[in-house]
C-alpha cells in the first residue's frame, strides 16, 4: 500500500503547512476604496410606506453587485467585503439610508451574475444592483433602472506594438471580453470572434501574453487595466458602443428612482463621485471623465 | 501488480547492467524535466513572494478549508447520498417485473448517463436555482451529480442484485416470502455490501465534479480558488493557485480512496464484482 | 424547437468543435495512455513509480483545474500554443482551432491518459498468463513480448474499459467549453442566455445529440470488442 502512505504523507503536510501558518498577511489590507459614514438620522427623512424608509427602519439591505470584476465589483477571497467602482457607489446609497456600508450584518452584498439581476429584483432577493448593469429598454420593461451613474463607450486594448487601430481592423480576429457581458456580443456585432473569459483581468492577461490579438469592454475598464501593464498595452480606437451603467431596483417601488437620482447627483456635486473614481477605476494616467446626465424618472 | 513478473525474466548480469543505464538514464530525464519546470517557473516570476503568500495568510487559509473544502464535501456528500437513492429506485426498476417500468428506468438511466453533467447543471441552475443565490447554486450542483451518479450506480445496483446467489432468492420464496420482501431483506442488504466500494469510488468522481459548480458562479473550492488568482492584489497568482487547489483535490479524493479500501477489507473481504468496479469510478 | 432549428448552423460549429476535441484529444490520450500504462508495468523501477504517481496525481485532479492550467496557467510561463492556428471557413461558420483549443485539447489529452493506462493495465492483467511466459521461453525480450504478444491482445481486452474512458472524454469536452473554446456547451449556454424561455427545450436539443454521440460511440466499441473478442 505505497499510494495510502502518501496519502497520510500529503494529509499530514497539509495539517503541519496549516499550523505553520499565520506568517502571511494577504488579504488584511484593510478593504480599499473610500471610507463612507452612514448618515445618522434618519426619522422623518423618508415618507413613511416608501421602501426607503422601511429599508432605513429595518436597518439592513441587500444589494447585488459583482464578485469576479476587478475595478467594478469584486470579492477578494481574503475580505469580507467586494471593492469596486460599483461597490463605492452602493455605498453611497447605503449610507444615505443611515446604514453603515461597513457592517457586513446590517448590508448583504449579493453575488449577481449578469444572468441573475433581473430575477433577483423581481424576487426580492436584492434590494439594488449595482453590478455593471447596462441601462436598456428590454431590461426596462421587467425591472426599474435608473442613473446612469457612468457613461462608457466600447473600446479596444491591444498590445502597445499592435498596428491595429479600430474594432474594423479586427474582423474575423478573436477579440477576448468576459462571458456573459454585453461587451462580448457587440463584438461580435462588428464582425470579431468573441473570445468569453472569466474576467476583464484575465482578457488583459491573454492580450498581453499573446493569447489573443485584443480584448473589448468599456474605456474606462481599459484604462484601468493598461495602467496596470505599464505601458505593455495600450487603448485604441473610437467608442463603437454606449454603455449607460445604471442603478437596478423592483419595478414594484418606483419611489426608489427619485432618490437614487437624488443621491447620485448629489455625489456629482460634493466629489464623493469622483473619489469613489479615483480609488477603483482611476490611475495615474487615467482622467476622471465628466459625471453623465441623470434619466428623468417615468412617473 | 500481481503478474508483473511474468513479463520479464529477473535479469542476468547483463540485462541488470542494462536496466541500471536506464534507470539513470530515466532519473536524469525526470529530473531534467523537472528542473525545466522550475526554471521556467522562476524565470517567469512565479516564485515571487506575494503570489503565494495567500496560501500562508490565515484569513485565505480558513476560505479555503471552510468555504472551500468544507462546502466541496458537502456538495459531494449530499449528491452521493441522493445519488445512492436515484439509483436504487432505477436499479430495482430495470429488474421490474413491469415492462413499462422496466423500459422507464432504462431509458432514464440512459439519458443521464449520457449526457455531460455540466449541460445538466447549467439546466438545473436556470430553471430552477437561479434565483436562490448561493443555495440554487449548491443545490443545483447536487442535483445534477445526483442525476448523472445515479445513473450510474443505478447499473452497480443492478450487478450487485444480480450478483446475490439465485439460490438464497428461490429458498426465501419457497419460505412463502413476498417479492418485496426478498428485495429488501435478502437482496437489497448483501448487493449494498458488495457495492460499497464502487459506491465509494463513484464518489471521488462526485467529489471532482463539484469544481464545474464553476459554470454556475457555485460555492466550493474551485469559487474560492477562481476568487483567489483573480484578485489584483495576488499578482496573477493562478499557478500557485491551481498547485495548491489541486493538491487539496488530491489529497482529499486519496483519504476517499483509503477509506474506500478500509471498508473493502472490513466488510467485503476480497469478493468483488467485477462489473460494478468497472462501471463505477469512470468519470 | 423554433429557437433550435434557427440556430442551427451555431449548433453544427459547436459540436463540429465538440468533435474535434474528442477525436485529437481521443488519440492523444491513448499515445499518452500506452506510454504511462508500459511505464507501469516495465521492468524499470523508476519509470514504475513516475507512471504510478502520474496517474494517482492526475487521476485525482478535477478536470477543470487541468484546463486553468493549460488555458490560463501556462500562457504565464510563455508556453502559448499558438502553434496551431487553423481556421477552416464554411457556410455556418468558422472552424477554429486556435491557441484555446490547441490548450485544451493538450490539457484532455493529458488528462485523459491516465484513465487510458489504468485501462490498458486492466487489459494487460486480463492476459492469460501463459501467454507471456510462452513469449518469454522463445526468448522474446520485454520489448518483444508487450509489442508481439501482450499488446495487441491486451488492446482487445481494453476496448470496453477504454469505450468507457472515451465516453468520458465526450462529456468532459463541455469543459472545455467553460474555459472559452465554442463547443456544443458554450453554444448552449450563449443560447439559453439569448433565449430564456425555451431554455428547457433547448437543453434537451443538446442533450439528445450528445445521447446519440454516445450511443453511437458505444455501438461501434460493442461491434469492434464483438469481433476482436479473444478466442
Amino acid at each position: 500500500m505505497r499510494r495510502l502512505k502518501f496519502g497520510m504523507a500529503a494529509a499530514a503536510l497539509l495539517v503541519a503547512g496549516s499550523t505553520l501558518a499565520g506568517c502571511g498577511d494577504a488579504g488584511e489590507d484593510g478593504d480599499g476604496g473610500v471610507d463612507v459614514s452612514a448618515e445618522d438620522d434618519c426619522d422623518g427623512k423618508f415618507d413613511d410606506g416608501t421602501p426607503m424608509a422601511e429599508l432605513a427602519d429595518a436597518g439592513s439591505i441587500n444589494v447585488g453587485v459583482k464578485y469576479d470584476q476587478p475595478g467594478l465589483g469584486f470579492m477578494d477571497a481574503g475580505s469580507d467585503i467586494p471593492t469596486g467602482f460599483d461597490v463605492e457607489i452602493a455605498k453611497l446609497l447605503v449610507a444615505d439610508l443611515c446604514i453603515d456600508p461597513e457592517d457586513t450584518d446590517a448590508v448583504n452584498y449579493e453575488e449577481t451574475i449578469s444572468d441573475n439581476r433581473e430575477p433577483y429584483l423581481e424576487s426580492g432577493r436584492v434590494d439594488l444592483v449595482l453590478a455593471s448593469y447596462s441601462i436598456t429598454d428590454e431590461r426596462r420593461q421587467i425591472v426599474g433602472q435608473t442613473g446612469p451613474y457612468m457613461v462608457t463607450g466600447q473600446q479596444i486594448l491591444v498590445p502597445a506594438d499592435s498596428d491595429v487601430e479600430s474594432i474594423a481592423d479586427l474582423k474575423g480576429e478573436e477579440v477576448c471580453s468576459a462571458a456573459g457581458s454585453t461587451s462580448l456580443e457587440n463584438v461580435n456585432k462588428e464582425g470579431a470572434v468573441g473570445v468569453p473569459a472569466e474576467t476583464y483581468g484575465q482578457c488583459a492577461e491573454d492580450v498581453a501574453n499573446g493569447t489573443v490579438p485584443a480584448m473589448s469592454t468599456d474605456g474606462s475598464i481599459l484604462l484601468g487595466l493598461a495602467a496596470q501593464y505599464d505601458g505593455e498595452l495600450k487603448v485604441v480606437g473610437d467608442e463603437f458602443s454606449e454603455e449607460r451603467i445604471g442603478v437596478g431596483y423592483s419595478k414594484d417601488e418606483p419611489e426608489m428612482c427619485e432618490w437614487i437620482n437624488g443621491v447620485l447627483e448629489e455625489s456629482f456635486e460634493n466629489g464623493d463621485w469622483e473619489d469613489a473614481f479615483n480609488a477603483t477605476l482611476g490611475g495615474d494616467d487615467v482622467e476622471v471623465p465628466e459625471p453623465p446626465a441623470l434619466d428623468e424618472c417615468q412617473a | 501488480m500481481s503478474n508483473n513478473s511474468v513479463l520479464f525474466d529477473t535479469p542476468g548480469p547483463k540485462a541488470a547492467a542494462r536496466h541500471r543505464i536506464y534507470t539513470v538514464l530515466a532519473v536524469v530525464v525526470l529530473l531534467g524535466l523537472l528542473a525545466v519546470a522550475v526554471m521556467r517557473l522562476a524565470d517567469n516570476n512565479q516564485f515571487e513572494g506575494r503570489k503565494w503568500e495567500p496560501f500562508v495568510s490565515p484569513v485565505y487559509i480558513e476560505r479555503f478549508l471552510v468555504d472551500g473544502v468544507l462546502e466541496t464535501l458537502k456538495m459531494a456528500v449530499a449528491a452521493i447520498i441522493l445519488a445512492v437513492i436515484f439509483g436504487a429506485l432505477f436499479g430495482i426498476g430495470k429488474l421490474s417485473e413491469h415492462r413499462p417500468l422496466r423500459w422507464f428506468s432504462w431509458l432514464v438511466v440512459e439519458f443521464w448517463r449520457a449526457v455531460p453533467v455540466l449541460l445538466a447543471m447549467v439546466l438545473v441552475f436556470y430553471v430552477w436555482g437561479i434565483d436562490r443565490g448561493d443555495t440554487g447554486a449548491f443545490w443545483s450542483v447536487v442535483v445534477a451529480l445526483m442525476l448523472y451518479n445515479g445513473a450510474v450506480l443505478a447499473e452497480v445496483f443492478r450487478a450487485g442484485i444480480n450478483a446475490v446467489p439465485k439460490g438464497q432468492v428461490e429458498a426465501a420464496y419457497a419460505l412463502g416470502m413476498r417479492k418485496t420482501a426478498v428485495m429488501m431483506q435478502i437482496q437489497l442488504p448483501q448487493a449494498v455490501k458488495i457495492m460499497l466500494p464502487a459506491l465509494i469510488s463513484q464518489m471521488v468522481v462526485a467529489l471532482k465534479d463539484t469544481s464545474l459548480g464553476y459554470a454556475v458562479a457555485a460555492p466550493g473550492l474551485t469559487n474560492v480558488a477562481k476568487l483567489t488568482y483573480n484578485s489584483p492584489s495576488n499578482g496573477q497568482n493562478i499557478i500557485p493557485t491551481v498547485l495548491v487547489t489541486a493538491g487539496l483535490y488530491i489529497v482529499m479524493n486519496l483519504i476517499l480512496t483509503w477509506i474506500a479500501t478500509w471498508v473493502q477489507k472490513k466488510f467485503v473481504g476480497e469478493k468483488r464484482i467485477d462489473v460494478a468496479a468497472a462501471a463505477a469510478g469512470q468519470d | 424547437m423554433d429557437v433550435v432549428w434557427e440556430n442551427r448552423e451555431a449548433i453544427l460549429i459547436g459540436f463540429t468543435h465538440t468533435v474535434l476535441l474528442f477525436l485529437i484529444a481521443g488519440i492523444g490520450s491513448l499515445l499518452l495512455g500506452t506510454v504511462i500504462a508500459a511505464m507501469r508495468v516495465g521492468p524499470i523501477g523508476v519509470l514504475r513509480v513516475a507512471a504510478v504517481i502520474y496517474v494517482s496525481l492526475v487521476r485525482n485532479t478535477p478536470l477543470l483545474m487541468v484546463l486553468l492550467l493549460f488555458r490560463y496557467g501556462l500562457p504565464k510561463l510563455n508556453i502559448k500554443f499558438d502553434f496551431v492556428d487553423i481556421v477552416v471557413p464554411t457556410t455556418a461558420g468558422d472552424i477554429r482551432l486556435n491557441n484555446i483549443f490547441t490548450a485544451c485539447v493538450i490539457g484532455l489529452s493529458i488528462y485523459t491518459a491516465a484513465f487510458v493506462a489504468e485501462a490498458i493495465r486492466s487489459g494487460i492483467n486480463a492476459v492469460p498468463l501463459g501467454q507471456a511466459e510462452a513469449a518469454r521461453a522463445i526468448g522474446l525480450p520485454f520489448g518483444g513480448v508487450m509489442r508481439e504478444v501482450i499488446l495487441p491482445q491486451a488492446f482487445r481486452a481494453t476496448v470496453p474499459p477504454l469505450a468507457s474512458v472515451q465516453i468520458a472524454l465526450i462529456k468532459n469536452t463541455t469543459v472545455a467549453g467553460a474555459v472559452g473554446v465554442v463547443e456544443a456547451f458554450n453554444v448552449m449556454r450563449s443560447m439559453t442566455n439569448n433565449y430564456a424561455g425555451s431554455r428547457i427545450e433547448i437543453f434537451i436539443a443538446f442533450a439528445l445529440i450528445f445521447v446519440v454521440l454516445v450511443e453511437v460511440y458505444s455501438f461501434a466499441a460493442h461491434r469492434l470488442e464483438r469481433r476482436w473478442r479473444i478466442a
